[in-house]
């Protein structure tokens, strides 16, 4: 399994068609964060996001911020929550504002393979709860927008050296939650026969 | 006992509720920092190997840079043990939680998670409406109080389950809804953690006997015999499901299966399954009635 540097937002596709599933990436450039509420906002309520998501890295975020006086956020503590709620949003995603890549924890179930094939786009792992070390490899909250919807507002964070992630879900139809699930469903069978 | 002493011992416990929620979110618990440097070693697979040096890397700077392990702060849950001569009415105690609480997540400052269940407005710093939520025990010849802060992360908490198994299910169903529960959550609510098992009582009991499960100091077994060599039992097959660390595959797919069991009514057979992430954040102190509190008291 290999290991890459991809800097976001992306324009060339190869960046993301070279990734396989299992690979190890680290990220650099900027990053968007996002959540429910803001995707609840551009899709269910149809709002047009005041961000450009064009080959953008979206990370499933809800970070713990401080206000200062100048009317800027400083981080205190950003971490990634799960992305399974989310996963409806996908395609259109990919389809309509051209993200490249999604990254929370947990995995997307397989609803999202076949949009993230169509559209070259790619699930990065990271591990869920390693918050502190998140927190070191975000060099700045360069901007929000959606400031209501606290914390779930849409965030552009510069970060540097951001992972490692694993590649959970490829741009070639392969997952490692497909894989995975359908060992360990057959592996149920096994332990149950033993019982 | 006067007035000013009940007053003074209700600001000591919102000290002790404050320091203890900040505690538990920054200082993981040594008996959980020695499973998952077990968990690291024992592991074989390279993605699932990744996920456990990463979340090593991450306690530590958590430990250098006083910095929070997980962004969750959770929903704050203290467990209360209460003697019967503890100075402190239970209910000036649940006041004193609250506004622990509160202040931690305003002075520190804490991300707010709490909201109106249908509006999904914030409720205030961390308290809302029957938050933060305070199990209670209450303890005859004793004068002391004991309060335990568990920040649950909703991760692990959405992957909650509970099945009313029958009497002719047995054991076995409650084996095998455990273990297809645990393969369901994948990577979802963050392993490896400690999978919480409640069994008996009512559905109601069962679950909250999940959640007692999980605030227990991790590999600790249940004092009834029977019941420890299912946790042996459970925690050896959960492991063989390949689930891996944060679902990617591999050889540890739980650190720990704790489980609490309640007495029944013959035509029941409930079990409950409460998740607690690898970040499985617990901080406790005693309390004696006048007020001293010691902070390294694990109850």
């Amino acid at each position: 399994m290999a290991s890459h540097t991809v800097t976001f937002p992306v324009t060339d596709p190869q960046e993301i068609l070279k990734l396989k599933a299992g690979d190890e990436v680290t990220v650099q450039g900027h990053i968007i964060g996002i959540r429910d509420r803001t995707q609840i906002r551009i899709f269910d309520e149809k709002v047009e996001p005041p961000m450009d998501l064009k080959g953008a890295f979206l990370l499933h975020t809800a970070p713990g911020v401080r206000k200062l006086e100048s009317g800027k956020y400083e981080k205190v503590c950003i971490g990634t929550t799960t992305s399974a709620r989310m996963v409806r949003f996908t395609e259109p995603l990919g389809r309509q504002y051209g993200v490249r890549a999604i990254c929370g924890k947990g995995g997307f179930p397989d609803e999202a393979i076949a949009p993230m094939h169509e559209l070259g786009m790619v699930y990065f792992a990271i591990v869920g709860g390693a918050a502190a070390l998140e927190t070191t490899q975000i060099e700045e909250i360069e901007d929000v927008m959606w400031e209501e919807l606290m914390p779930e507002c849409l965030w552009r964070f510069r970060v540097k050296d951001f992972g490692p992630l694993t590649v959970g879900i490829d741009a070639h139809g392969n997952s490692l939650y497909h894989d995975v699930q359908t060992r360990a469903q057959a592996k149920l069978e096994e332990l149950f026969a033993r019982l | 006992m006067s007035i000013d002493t009940v007053t003074d011992l209700a600001g000591v416990v919102e000290d002790a509720a404050a320091h203890l929620y900040v505690w538990a979110l920054k200082d993981i618990p040594q008996d959980l920092r020695d499973a998952l440097a077990a968990a690291r070693l024992r592991e074989t697979s390279v993605a699932g190997k990744r996920v456990l040096e990463t979340i090593h890397r991450n306690v530590n700077i958590a430990d250098s840079e006083n910095n929070l392990v997980c962004q969750d702060t959770g929903i704050a849950v203290y467990t209360c043990r209460v003697g019967e001569h503890f100075p402190l009415h239970p209910t000036r105690i649940y006041e004193s939680l609250r506004n622990g609480t509160a202040r931690a997540t305003l002075e520190h400052p804490l991300r707010s998670n709490a909201v109106h269940t249908i509006t999904r407005e914030n409720t205030g710093p961390n308290i809302g409406y029957r938050l933060p939520i305070v199990h209670w025990e209450f303890i005859e010849d004793w004068d002391g109080l004991d309060v335990k802060c568990i920040p649950k992360g909703s991760g692990s908490e959405n992957m909650s389950f509970l099945k009313m198994c029958i009497p002719a299910d047995g054991v076995n169903g409650i084996k095998r809804f455990v273990l297809e529960s645990i393969v369901g959550a994948g990577g979802k609510p963050c392993p490896p953690g400690i999978v919480g098992v409640g069994i008996g009582g009512t559905a109601d009991y069962a679950m909250y006997l999940a959640k007692e499960a999980i605030t227990r100091p991790v590999g600790t077994r249940n004092p009834d015999p029977l019941v420890a060599q299912l946790e042996d039992e459970l925690y050896g097959l959960l492991n063989e499901t390949g689930i891996g660390p944060m679902g990617l595959g591999g050889d540890v797919t739980v650190l720990q299966c704790h489980i609490e069991h309640a007495d029944t009514h013959m035509t029941l057979n409930p079990v409950a399954v409460n998740y607690q992430c690898w970040a499985a954040r617990r901080a406790s102190a005693h309390i004696s009635p006048t007020g001293e509190t010691d902070f390294d008291r694990e109850f």
